[in-house]
């Protein structure tokens, strides 16, 4: 928005006069003691002298207008004069200006107030920081209460014939993860192809093995990238979503009102989300690996000259339905995790909006730490195994 | 700001007004003027758009037709940027204070003083507090964010932010609900007080009966699509069932009695 300037025109400035004559200190004031004259006004006041006088007169009768802002700084100089022990003869203002005055009299007694909630110093940076590290402590606790929850609740809810899936939201998770992320994840995969291949064959021509760039292409995004690049899309389309529908509800009371009504939160609005995921991921995954070798034969097609059959034929010679699943396995882990994450963090939201929007940032940022650490684990546990 | 004698001008002159939502009609050509000074209560059933009438008086609902002119200027049609400097003269108290989430009630209470005038910090400290103290919130409250403040004390915040500029112009969008009888009697006696001291003029929306006993001058009663303005006195005469229900219902009743 432009900044235009206030257009408060003062028909009659403020005035402030200052007489000091034989033991008597006279404040005489004028004019309009408004909010637009007060800097003003406060930059005299400050210059205040103080003298030997011990009597002191506040001479307000000149004010043609008067508002809070003018009224303090009346009362403020009083209460200095006051304070440094002189005496006041007189303090007066127009008659019609004596209930604002008297409102201010009788409210306002304290000091300043200081607008800042926290101070930055040393002490408060070392506070600040044990705290957090017992807050991270204290959440990792409760995420791993809270993980252990979730597994109890599925276990119930599969295994017990009394309690049945809330099949509908089940559904429709896995249509608002899965089918509706189709697009976005089919566009980056295949454009990931494209990037891979690209880099590949400029690589490997130096050695004259451009032809395994296909088997770079193929090892890379079925066990690597294609799970990878799904499970971030979709920690930051679906698990912030998690967490805002939720934390939406926090905000709105709705997961008190189901805990009045003997609902089970857990069960109504963690369990379909998990499980959606879960059932989800893996199918974008594949999704993704397909799209992505695509965007890869497109590339070599172009940039190399193979034709479809021979990248056929090559990458048939380098993968195995094995590497396609050492990929594929990886997913439903992603899935568990992002889910979980959203979830959570949405419970924690606190009663009020802003709340929403932080946790939801965290939520992704900790979903999609947690997918590529778990990656990592995967990578060294296949090493040991010698997948 | 004005002395007694000149109440008769007009602050919110509307004509004409035309407020559709979703479809409905909720105003149908609807007059009201405000006057100088006056405390104006505005009631009406769930529904009948006292939020709006409001929202379009500040210029934040734009009506189909019709004219509302604040202070000689036309807010209905224009926006924010065309009526700066009326932002100045207005301050406007929403239901749940509508305070800035991420800074604490003094900066709340500050933003105001920052953009429109020069005062040093040392000032908007002192002045931020003397508001404070005005709306009855304790001083220990001005460091506190809204979060950690309860509906009631968000209410006097958001109170002390609408009149950080001691506005000519105040409105006010159901100030008393929510609170507790002792604040909120407390809350009319203090829209009193400023409305002496301040020459203000309220415009307040509200359900609470004992509030508007207390507070107003004139109260406008929104019913079918239309408005209809008197004073309790007269209103109980009113033959329109919703007033009479209004006003002679049990709970009517008592606050009048009172």
């Amino acid at each position: 928005m432009r900044n235009i300037e206030a257009n408060v025109h003062v028909e009659n400035p403020a005035t402030l006069r200052m007489e000091d004559k034989g033991g008597l200190f006279r404040l005489v004031a004028g004019g309009d003691w408004v909010i637009s004259e007060s800097p003003r006004l406060d930059k005299e006041l400050a210059h205040l002298r103080f003298t030997d006088a011990r009597e002191v007169e506040i001479d307000g009768s000149g004010i043609e207008l008067l508002d809070s802002a003018g009224a303090w700084l009346l009362v403020r100089t009083r209460r200095i004069f006051e304070e440094s022990g002189r005496q006041i003869k007189l303090f007066s203002i127009p008659p019609h200006y004596q209930p604002l005055l008297d409102m201010i009299e009788r409210d306002h007694t304290g000091g300043p107030v200081d607008p800042h909630g926290h101070h930055h110093t040393l002490t408060a940076l070392l506070e600040r920081m044990g705290r957090e590290t017992v807050q991270i402590a204290r959440q990792a606790y409760e995420f791993l209460g809270f993980l252990g929850r979730v597994t109890i609740e599925a276990f119930e809810a599969i295994t017990s014939p009394r309690r049945e899936l809330p099949f509908p939201a089940l559904v429709h998770q896995i249509q608002e993860t899965g089918l509706t992320a189709l697009p976005i994840v089919g566009l980056l995969a295949f454009l990931l192809g494209i990037v891979l291949a690209y880099q590949g064959a400029d690589q490997l021509k130096r050695f004259g093995a451009q032809i395994y760039t296909i088997d770079f292409l193929g090892v890379g995004f079925l066990r690597e990238l294609g799970g990878l690049i799904t499970a971030i899309i979709v920690a930051g389309r679906s698990g912030s979503a998690f967490t805002a529908q939720i934390g939406t509800m926090r905000v709105n009371e709705e997961i008190d009102a189901m805990q009045t009504l003997g609902l089970n939160v857990a069960e109504v609005l963690v369990l379909p989300r998990v499980l959606g995921l879960v059932i989800a991921l893996p199918l974008l995954t594949f999704f993704a690996d397909v799209v992505g070798i695509i965007g890869g034969m497109v590339m070599t097609y172009f940039d190399l000259g193979v034709t479809i059959p021979a990248f056929m034929r090559e990458l048939q010679g380098a993968i195995t339905v094995n590497t396609l699943l050492v990929g594929l396995i990886k997913a439903p882990v992603y899935a568990f995790l992002i889910a979980l994450v959203g979830c959570f963090e949405g419970l924690r939201v606190e009663r009020n909006a802003a709340s929403v929007g932080k946790l939801t940032t965290r939520s992704v940022v900790e979903s999609i730490f947690l997918v590529i650490a778990v990656d990592a684990g995967f990578s060294i546990l296949f090493s040991v195994v010698g997948i | 700001m004005s002395e007694a004698g000149k109440t008769d001008d007009v602050v919110i002159r509307i004509r004409g007004l035309v407020n559709e939502l979703g479809g409905n009609l909720i105003h149908d050509h609807l007059d009201l003027d405000v006057k100088r000074g006056e405390v104006m209560g505005v009631v009406g059933g769930s529904g009948t758009g006292k939020s709006v009438l409001l929202r379009s008086i500040v210029g934040l609902n734009h009506p189909r037709s019709g004219s509302i002119k604040v202070f000689g200027e036309e807010t209905g049609h224009s926006d924010a940027e065309e009526i700066q400097g009326l932002q100045l003269r207005w301050g406007v108290l929403f239901q749940e204070g509508a305070l800035f989430s991420s800074q604490t009630v003094a900066q709340n209470i500050q933003v105001p003083l920052r953009r429109w005038t020069h005062m040093s910090q040392n000032l908007m400290n002192e002045v931020a507090a003397m508001k404070l103290a005005i709306v009855g919130l304790p001083e220990d409250a001005a460091k506190k964010f809204p979060s950690e403040l309860s509906g009631g004390m968000r209410k006097r915040a958001g109170l002390a932010r609408a009149l950080a500029l001691d506005p000519e112009l105040l409105f006010l969008d159901e100030p008393t609900a929510g609170l507790d009888p002792i604040s909120a009697a407390r809350f009319d006696e203090l829209v009193k007080d400023l409305q002496k001291s301040l020459g203000l003029t309220v415009f307040m929306v509200t359900h609470d009966i004992d509030t508007l006993r207390a507070t107003t001058d004139r109260i406008a009663v929104l019913v079918d699509r239309q408005i209809k303005v008197g004073t309790i006195k007269t209103l109980i005469h009113d033959p329109h069932p919703w007033i009479q229900e209004y006003f002679s219902g049990v709970r009517g009743r008592a606050a009048l009695e009172a």
